[in-house]
Order: structure tokens, then C-alpha cells, then sequence
């Protein structure tokens, strides 16, 4: 949108964080190299430029990363709580103190704008470790009986959306319950999760009580497998989800999925509308949409469909796409090639099945991997679009008639993550998030959180909850 | 001229029908109108935009002097100052207009004659609005026929809160007709006495409905005036109103904005709410008087690239 | 060693974020504990304290109530990263308050040390316990209705510490933080014959990032302090720890005027190097129950 006032650049400096030119893995308090020496590329999606080349880990890294791990359990898990405590809370601190150099670090690999790295994902996750320390000696007290027992080994696969918040939501609660981690970052953001290796370093946190290992799939699938692995936490697609499934079937690894989604954001006729206009912006284009708990089916009254799809058009018209490091950047760029090309695809496909495409005027850059923000009207229940996770700024509006109608068509999906409510009529929140099969509801408001509320999935979305009091019980033997 | 948008004439047919329109409006949700605007408050604007964002501020200050103690001798100085903002340098632009009490709008209009800058003039028994209409309407006449080129009147909050909205509207209405095609009309609601946003969202359109031609926050007199929300909110009041009668209003955040960081502020709410359309002194102002100053300190700044102090830009 | 002459330090009260000498004017004198063995001797001259007067204290319910509605509407992880920071600049000061603890309760350095590193651990206990009380004390109510039901607790507004007489340091800590930890802001009195620690402490409040009048420390006669405290009808709830049973019982007949909170003396009072559990937490909090109505979609039947 061309105006007399537009904004000059105003660039995050990335002098803020110096990337090393290559990293190992991190394991039992040192850097390494991979067994079979292998490497990759980490690049960043907006420029496509190489950040760094990081050390790939195989089953035999795996295998010895679960070793340290194993080896710092005893102690580890025989300290005082207060003591466990004491470190959480030196982490959280740190992370803190480094907040800035983290959050440029992680728009550079992630392509996330740098106002919301800045202003979500670092705040976020210095908050989460902040108050899992807090609860490390306060175990009695957390509902799961005196003196609950932590369960080992926590083998813990990461996404690339949220690189160091899925770390913290990961890491924290594991070690306030007194368990040694194996993590393994996603391939295409390894970057956020080495540095948080150098801060458990600051805060003198004893060896092999946190090990990383940056690799692919099959890392993850070998610490996944691993007998010495008493946990699986894994955040990421269904498809993945349900193969680890059938992986510990028949163990006795605990197993906490946090899957895909396909949350409806329901918007009623009596809805606040210039504040529901902004959740849906925000529930589809925060990170580009590769959210899992994303709103990325819309579901408003037909008696205000025309009103809203053209303030939420207006508004599409205003978002600022670009440079992520840039501070007036609102969208960024998308993580990958790959996850490029699924959205892509799946876009065609949507127009293929007949529903219109509308995306908002934008120049992309020439570089990069980007995808403007992109609405599709006109969609119904059997619509792709209106039933496949696409993971980007891809927006499916349907329409309803009735609040049962509305809830029927909310819960008609696999998928059971989060869902909106748009009403200014309480007892209407109420009655619609009681019938809603999903795992977090926001009203008049929406990709709301904090690390003292749950968070986690029904139906194929997964299962076990993430954050709060109930985060606990994913790591305690209970 | 019909005063109401002929879309609406018939939502202003009585007392229930007005109430049943401005409570048929749609919500505001607090913390939602409040989250936007601070959202739009991270905006970094610098260098280039920065300067253009100083320099229209400037051009949209309605400076503003309504003390008890007011005298000519002030007014005169505030004209003068109005009119050559920084006496260092001679392309900083002009105030948009000098506001006053009404006793003092026939100075202003001398000390200001040639030089585009207009006089407003607070009336309708400003700040409380506790008088009788005959008297508030004197007062509009007084200040019009003085040379007022704007008239800056208050709402009656009594009636409004009392749920009277015919009364407030039908003042609003004989007040434009005092105006007549003498003086544009700012409407102020004092939102800090509306405090809801709701309220503060139906007195935006019954003032658009009764023929403001600006709706502004505040008079700067009681503990909150304007802010950011309360003026992301009357935008996008001024907004919905263009879109459905085509009639563009004008909105003035008053009282309150005193720093440059915060005047850009204010900006990006219009750029990024209404557009380029209201980034223009005719459809935007702020009421201020500090603020000027800090402006002006801020565009030498950015023109010498050294801060500057107090001691570089004048008093009034 | 140097023969320099020490600076020494004017002890004052700790007063809506200030520091202000009594409003009387006076002074009393505080000495090392019978029990020291250290080098400064037993009974000898440490500082003169404030004598607080009943002004005094009627200036510390003013303030207290002035930033109650800040501090108890920060967020509790406000509020926790604030008691944190209590814990790490008191971690700092570790040798001022060694040295103060151990003339204050007669205690060998080693052992001053462990109960002044046992108080900066209870501020990171408390710290903790901000954000995850409402979670363990409050939740959801299954009621047989279509109602909403939901029990979260609030903090109950001013306190009135009446702290430890003889644990002047860790007992102290362990009756300020859970006061403040959950919302309310706190008018401490200081143990009589030991409140050098407990005005050292108002220091290391005033620097770590607590409001003003969060807490106000007075120091003085506890009977003399006590008793306006107790019946001061804008003092919502009294902590008794530091009362001997005369003075507890006369302060809670006091107290019952306005139906003040009142936590008498505990039996574990004695060992505050104890877990400290919740009981302090909840002892200053008031439950609020909302109900709304769920309600159904429609007025008929779903369709679907």
C-alpha cells in the first residue's frame, strides 16, 4: 500500500550475534563432531544465504548422547529440587540477559520477523523456564503424591517454527522434574538450540544433564527408538506423531505428541469486529502461519460475512512483508523450500477444487523463500483447504449459519488443537467451548500463551499437555 | 444541508431509535483495541520517515493556550510562535491552527492575519459544559463572530452518560448551525469522563451523525486524555463512517502528547488505520502545547545530528 | 591493618520506599547478643535504631495500602522475577548480613552463614510460589448446573508482620515473602532487641526492583507498634509470629474489630529452617468464586 508516510528501513542490528562458522554437536558438555563426521548446511530462508555448517548426529551420536545422559541422571536427579531450582532459575536469567542476541539469531535461521521473535518467542521462553525453576522443589505440592520421581532419559524431538521456545517448553519442565535430556532440533533451525547449550555452560549446569544433537529424521527416529530412553516428547506433523506411535508400542517410554491442527476460528454476528479482525490476522499470519494451533479455518455468521471479509482484506492490505530482521516487518519468510512448496501445492489445489484466492497486493523478495498472505472464500467442509494442515499464511473462510452449526463444523476435522470464539455474549463463549473437542479455546482473543496454562491437542493433534501444573506429569513417574 | 448523513436520518428520529443505533454498534473489547495499539506503537520510524513524521506533526498542532491567566500579550506570543516555530530555521513548517478561549479569539485573528494559520476557539461553556444552550450557543457566536475559523465544543457528558443521546445530539446540531459555514466544528467527547470504550465509540458516531466535522478526545482538562487506544478507536469510528456515507471527518487527539516519540505514534494509528487520506492538518491535529517544543528538538537533531536542549527552541 | 575509623551506618526505618528517621524524633540502643562470640563481644553497642512511634506506623498502613493496588495487580510472574531479584542482590550483601545475623542472634560466622543463605533461598521458594498458588488453590468447580464455576484467590490487601523476635533475619524473610509473594503489601515490625538485619534488609528491598510501600519496616518497641497496628481499621490481616502470648492475645482481641486476618504464633515458629510448606501463602488469601452461565447453543434442538 503506497503512502506518503512510509517507514525507512529500520534494520535489527546483526552485529548482536556472531555465528561461528561451525558447530558440533553438544554432548556430555562438549562440543563434538559426528561419529561419521558428517555435516550440514543451516541457511537462512530469507536470503538463502549459509549461516553456519553443523554437526549431523546419527544412531551412534544418539547412543552416546543417551549415555551422558544416563550417567548425569543419578546425580542429577538426587539434588535437592531447590538446588535444580537455582539452575532453571540461572538459565531463565541468562536467556534474558541474551535476549536480544537470541531473538536475532532466531529470525536469521527461522525467517520469523524479528518483532515477534523480539516480542513472543524469547519473552515466551525465558517465562517458561522461569517458572518451571520455581516448581522444582515445589513437586509435593504439584498434585501427583509426595515425592514424585522423575523418569530418566528424555529423548525430545523439536519443529523448526518455534525453535527455542519448543526447546524451553521441552527442556524446562524435564529438568525441574529432575530427568537428563537428548534433544534433537529440527535441521533447518539448529542454530538457537546450540547457543542455549552455551548458556547451560554460563550457568554451570552440570555435564550431560542437557545434550543436543542437530541431524534429520533419522536422528530423531534412532533416539526415539533408543532402550535407554525412559520419554518421548515430540512436537511436529501427525504423520510423524503416529510413526512414533507405533515406534514404543510395547515399551514402557512415556510419550507426550504435540501435532498438527486445523483450528477453526468461529466468528459470531454479535463479535467485538475490529478486535476479531486482528485475531484472525493474528491467528493465521503470526510466524507466517506455521503454527500448529494456528486459526486457519475462519468460520463466521453469514449474516456478516461480506462486512468482515472486507475489513479483514483492508486490513491483509497493511500488513508489512519482507526483510524479517527489519522492525516494522510483519511477515517474514517461510522456513524452508520445502515448506514452500507444500503450501504451494496446496494452495493450487485449493483453487483447483473451485474455492476463489485472494492474496493481499505485496512485492516478494527475489530471494528467499516467500508466500504472500493468502485468503481462500467460498470454501466448504470438502475443500482440501478446508480439512489439510498447510502450515503457512493460508486462510480458508467458511460460513455458518447457527452456533450448532458452527460447532458441528469446528469439530469436523482429525484434528483437535485450538479453536476461537468471537462473541460478545459470555454465556455463548461458554456454551460453544464446552462443545468444542479442542485442547485450548480462546475467546476474543487468540494464539494467547504462557507458560502457567496447558497447552497440547485432542483427537490426532496429540496427546499429553504442555506447560502449567499438568506439564509436570509428562515427566514424573506418575 | 441536511446535518445527519441521509443514510442515517432516520436512526436520529427520537430518543429510542438513537439509543437502539449507537447500542447496535459493535463491541470494543478492551484488551484486544488495546494490544493494536500498542502493537502499533513498536513501529520504528527513523531517519527519512522519521523527518516526515516531525514535519507534519508540526503542521497538524492545534497549539493551544486555555488558562485563567491567559492574557493578549500570551496569545500574541503563542501566534508568534505558531507562525515561525523555530526562528533558526525557516523551513519549518506552521502550526495548523492556535486555540484559544473565545474572549481571545479577535487577538489571535490579528496576530495571525496572513499567515494561513487558523484560530480555534473552545466554546459551549468549555471544559465542563455545564451551562444552558442559549448561553453555549452565545458562546459559539461570540467566538465566531470574533474570527474563529474552528470551533472546538464540548458534549454534554451529564446527558450522554444519562443515556440522553437525543439532547447531546440536538446540541451538537444547533451548535453546527451557530457555525453555519463560518467555522468547521470539533466535537469533544472527553472520553476520559466516557470511560468505556463503548461510550466512547457511540459518542463518535453520534457526533458524526450530528455534523462534526472533527470528533476530538479531550480538552486536556481532567486526568486521562488522549491515548493511543481511545484514538486507534475513533478512527476507525471516522473510517466505518467514510465507508458508509462517503463523508470524511476529521480526528484530534487532545491533551496529553508531549514527546515526538509519542506524536509518531499517534501518526502510525492514522497511517496504518485510515490512511493517507487523514495524514493532512485538515483531517488530523493534535492538541498540544509542549509538544512542539520537543518536536523541534527532534528536527534539529535530525538536521545537525547533535541533540539539542531546552535553551535552542523558544518559549511562549 | 589500617587504624582508619570506620564509617559507621544510620540505621533508619524503611517507609513507602524512603528512608526516614522516626517521626519521634527518637532512638534506642541495639547491642550485640548475650550469646556473641565473636570479636565485637557480648552486649556491646551496635547502632542506635529508630524508635517508631504509632505515627510512624499509621505513615507505613498509608503507604502499604497506596501500592497494594500496583503490586497485587502485577502479574505473578512480575511479582515472582521481583522476589527473584530480592534473592540475587541479597546474594551480594551475603557479608553484611553475616556479620549483622551473627551479632544480632550470637551466632558463629558459619552458622550466620547458613541461616543468611537459607533466607536467600526462601526468597527463591517464594518467588516460585507467585504464579503457581492460584494453581493450587484455586480451580474449576463441578457444579450441577450449566454454570461456569471457577475459585481463584486474591490477596486480602495490607499486612501486618509482627516479625520473629529472635530468628531477626530468617524468620523475618520467611514471614515477608509469602505476604508479598501472593499480592499484599506488608508493615513489618522488626524484632525489638534485633532489627538491624530487618532495616538492612529494607536497603536490599529498595534496590531490587519491589514498589515502594510493598513493604515498610519499622523498628521499636513491639508492644508500642503492635498494638495501633492491630486495631487500625485499613490493616486487612496480622502475621503474630513475633508476639509473646500476652501481646498475641491482646492483638487479636484488637484485630477482631475489623475482622483482620489473624495468623497466630506457630508451633514450628521455632525452626525456620524448616519447609516452610504453603500455610503462610494461604493464610493471607481471600477465595472469589465466579459463576456464569454456560447455557446451549440454541433454543431448540442441534441440527447437527
Amino acid at each position: 500500500m503506497a503512502s506518503a508516510f512510509e517507514y525507512a528501513p529500520a534494520p535489527e542490528s546483526r552485529s548482536v550475534v556472531d555465528i561461528a562458522p561451525s558447530y558440533g554437536l553438544f554432548i556430555d558438555g562438549e562440543f563434538t563432531d559426528a561419529a561419521d563426521g558428517k555435516v550440514f548446511k543451516t541457511v537462512s530462508p530469507s536470503t538463502e544465504e549459509v549461516l553456519s555448517e553443523v554437526a549431523r548426529a546419527g544412531a551412534e551420536d544418539v547412543d552416546r548422547a543417551v549415555k551422558a545422559a544416563r550417567k548425569a541422571f543419578e546425580k542429577w536427579s538426587a539434588l535437592p529440587g531447590a538446588e535444580r531450582a537455582k539452575y532453571l532459575f540461572r538459565i531463565a536469567r541468562i536467556i534474558q540477559e541474551r535476549s536480544r542476541e537470541l531473538a536475532v539469531l532466531e529470525t536469521l535461521d527461522n525467517g520469523k520477523p524479528i518483532k515477534e521473535t523480539r516480542d513472543a518467542d524469547l519473552p515466551l521462553v525465558a517465562a517458561h523456564f522461569f517458572y518451571y525453576a520455581g516448581w522444582a522443589d515445589k513437586l509435593d505440592h504439584a498434585g501427583y503424591g509426595a515425592n514424585p520421581r522423575p523418569l530418566g532419559v528424555a529423548g525430545q524431538v523439536i519443529p523448526w517454527n518455534f525453535p527455542l521456545l519448543m526447546l524451553a517448553w521441552k527442556i524446562a519442565p524435564a529438568l525441574a522434574t529432575g530427568n537428563t535430556v537428548v534433544l534433537k532440533p529440527a535441521e533447518t533451525t539448529p542454530l538457537s538450540a546450540l547457543f542455549f547449550a552455551d548458556i547451560c555452560r554460563q550457568a554451570g549446569l552440570p555435564k550431560g544433564v542437557v545434550n543436543i544433537l542437530p541431524g534429520y529424521g533419522d536422528a530423531g527416529a534412532a533416539l526415539v527408538e533408543h532402550p535407554d530412553v525412559n520419554k518421548v516428547a515430540f512436537t511436529g506433523s501427525t504423520a510423524v506423531g503416529k510413526a512414533i506411535a507405533r515406534q514404543v508400542a510395547g515399551t514402557d517410554k512415556k510419550v507426550t505428541l504435540e501435532l498438527g491442527g486445523k483450528g477453526a476460528n468461529i466468528v459470531f454476528d454479535d463479535a467485538p469486529i475490529d478486535q476479531a479482525v486482528e485475531g484472525i490476522v493474528t491467528g493465521i499470519f503470526f510466524n507466517q502461519g506455521q503454527v500448529c494451533c494456528a486459526g486457519s479455518r475462519l468460520l463466521v455468521q453469514e449474516s456478516i460475512q461480506d462486512e468482515l471479509l472486507d475489513s479483514l482484506k483492508r486490513r491483509l492490505s497493511t500488513l508489512r512483508l519482507g526483510d524479517p530482521l527489519d522492525k516494522n516487518t510483519d511477515i517474514g519468510a517461510i522456513n524452508s523450500a520445502e515448506q514452500l512448496a507444500r503450501i504451494t501445492a496446496l494452495a493450487e489445489t485449493g483453487e483447483a477444487e473451485g474455492a476463489e484466492r485472494w492474496s493481499a497486493p505485496c512485492d516478494l523478495p527475489s530471494s528467499g523463500y516467500w508466500f504472500a498472505p493468502t485468503l481462500f472464500t467460498g470454501v466448504t467442509q470438502a475443500h482440501t483447504v478446508a480439512r489439510d494442515e498447510i502450515f503457512g499464511p493460508v486462510l480458508s473462510v467458511l460460513s455458518f449459519r447457527t452456533p450448532d452449526e458452527a460447532v458441528a463444523k469446528a469439530n469436523n476435522s482429525q484434528y483437535g488443537l485450538s479453536a476461537g470464539i468471537w462473541t460478545e455474549k459470555g454465556s455463548r463463549i461458554l456454551a460453544v467451548a464446552n462443545k468444542l473437542r479442542a485442547g485450548v479455546v480462546w475467546a476474543n482473543t487468540f494464539n494467547k500463551f504462557d507458560p502457567t496454562s496447558p497447552f497440547g491437542g485432542y483427537k490426532e493433534s496429540g496427546f499429553g499437555r504442555e506447560g502449567g501444573r499438568h506439564g509436570l506429569e509428562a515427566y514424573l513417574d506418575v | 444541508m441536511p446535518t445527519t448523513a441521509p443514510a442515517f436520518a432516520d436512526v436520529t428520529a427520537s430518543d429510542g431509535a438513537l439509543r437502539r443505533f449507537l447500542h447496535g454498534l459493535p463491541g470494543v473489547d478492551t484488551v484486544g483495541l488495546e494490544a493494536r495499539a500498542a502493537s502499533l506503537g513498536t513501529r520504528s520510524v527513523k531517519t527519512t520517515s522519521k523527518a516526515y513524521a516531525i514535519d507534519l506533526a508540526i503542521s497538524m498542532i492545534d497549539l493551544t493556550t486555555l488558562e485563567g491567566a491567559d492574557t493578549p500579550g500570551k496569545v500574541r506570543a503563542l501566534c508568534a510562535k505558531g507562525a515561525h516555530p523555530d526562528p533558526t530555521d525557516r523551513t519549518t513548517p506552521r502550526v495548523a491552527a492556535i486555540c484559544v478561549y473565545p474572549d481571545m479569539a479577535e487577538t489571535a485573528k490579528e496576530a495571525l492575519a496572513g499567515t494561513g494559520i487558523k484560530v480555534a476557539s473552545v466554546a459551549t461553556a468549555f471544559p465542563a459544559g455545564r451551562a444552558a444552550l442559549p448561553v453555549k450557543l452565545a458562546d459559539v457566536r461570540d467566538a465566531v463572530a470574533a474570527g474563529a475559523d474552528e470551533i472546538d465544543m464540548v458534549i454534554d457528558r451529564g446527558a450522554f452518560l444519562s443515556g440522553h443521546y437525543l439532547k447531546v445530539y440536538e446540541e451538537i446540531v444547533a451548535v453546527k448551525a451557530e457555525c453555519g459555514d463560518k467555522a468547521r466544528l470539533k466535537v469533544i467527547f472527553e472520553t476520559g469522563e466516557l470511560s468505556t470504550y463503548d461510550n466512547i465509540r457511540r459518542a463518535s458516531w453520534l457526533g458524526m451523525l450530528a455534523g462534526a466535522d472533527f470528533i476530538k478526545t479531550s480538552t486536556g482538562k481532567v486526568g486521562v486524555n488522549a491515548t493511543p487506544p481511545n484514538t486507534l478507536l475513533m478512527l476507525e469510528a471516522v473510517r466505518d463512517f467514510k465507508a458508509q456515507t462517503g463523508i470524511q471527518i476529521g480526528v484530534k487527539p487532545a491533551g496529553g502528547i508531549r514527546t515526538t516519540k509519542d506524536a509518531i505514534k499517534f501518526l502510525v494509528l492514522v497511517n496504518e488505520t485510515v490512511g493517507e487520506d487523514w495524514l493532512t492538518n485538515e483531517w488530523f491535529r493534535f492538541g498540544a502545547s509542549s509538544l512542539l517544543n520537543d518536536l523541534l528538538m527532534q528536527r534539529q537533531k535530525l538536521s545537525t545530528g547533535r541533540y539539542s536542549g531546552p535553551d535552542y527552541v523558544t518559549v511562549d | 591493618m589500617s587504624d582508619r575509623l570506620n564509617v559507621l551506618k544510620t540505621y533508619k526505618l524503611y517507609v513507602g520506599g524512603k528512608f526516614p528517621r522516626s517521626e519521634s524524633g527518637r532512638v534506642y540502643e541495639v547491642t550485640t547478643a548475650t550469646s556473641a562470640t565473636d570479636a565485637a563481644g557480648k552486649g556491646k553497642w551496635l547502632a542506635n535504631a529508630p524508635l517508631s512511634s504509632r505515627k510512624d506506623a499509621r505513615d507505613a498502613v498509608v503507604a502499604a495500602r497506596k501500592a497494594f493496588g500496583g503490586w497485587s495487580g502485577a502479574t505473578a510472574y512480575n511479582r515472582g522475577q521481583v522476589l527473584y531479584r530480592v534473592a540475587e542482590m541479597l546474594e551480594g550483601r551475603r557479608s553484611q548480613f553475616v556479620r549483622e545475623v551473627a551479632h544480632a542472634e550470637g551466632l558463629s560466622k558459619s552458622k550466620a552463614a547458613e541461616v543468611v543463605e537459607a533466607a536467600i533461598d526462601r526468597w527463591v521458594w517464594y518467588a516460585g510460589w507467585t504464579d503457581k498458588i492460584a494453581q493450587i488453590v484455586g480451580g474449576a468447580n463441578p457444579v450441577a448446573g450449566p454454570f461456569f464455576n471457577l475459585s481463584t484467590p486474591e490477596p486480602t490487601g495490607v499486612v501486618t508482620v509482627i516479625a520473629p523476635q529472635e530468628s531477626s533475619f530468617l524468620g523475618l524473610v520467611s514471614a515477608i515473602a509469602p505476604v508479598i509473594a501472593t499480592g499484599n503489601t506488608a508493615v513489618v515490625v522488626a524484632s525489638e532487641k534485633s532489627p538491624l538485619p530487618a532495616l538492612s534488609l529494607g536497603e536490599v528491598l529498595a534496590t531490587s526492583d519491589v514498589p515502594g510501600g510493598v513493604v515498610n519496616i519499622l523498628s521499636g518497641r513491639t508492644r508500642e507498634i503492635a498494638v495501633p497496628l492491630a486495631s487500625h481499621q485499613d490493616v486487612n490481616a496480622i502475621d503474630l509470629s513475633g508476639a509473646d502470648a500476652d501481646l498475641a492475645r491482646d492483638l487479636e482481641i484488637a484485630a477482631a474489630d475489623n475482622l483482620k486476618r489473624v495468623l497466630r504464633p506457630q508451633p514450628v515458629d521455632g525452626d525456620w529452617s524448616a519447609d516452610p510448606g504453603t500455610h503462610r501463602l494461604t493464610a493471607f488469601l481471600e477465595m472469589k468464586t465466579v459463576w456464569h452461565p454456560t447455557g446451549t447453543l440454541g433454543a431448540s434442538g442441534s441440527a447437527y
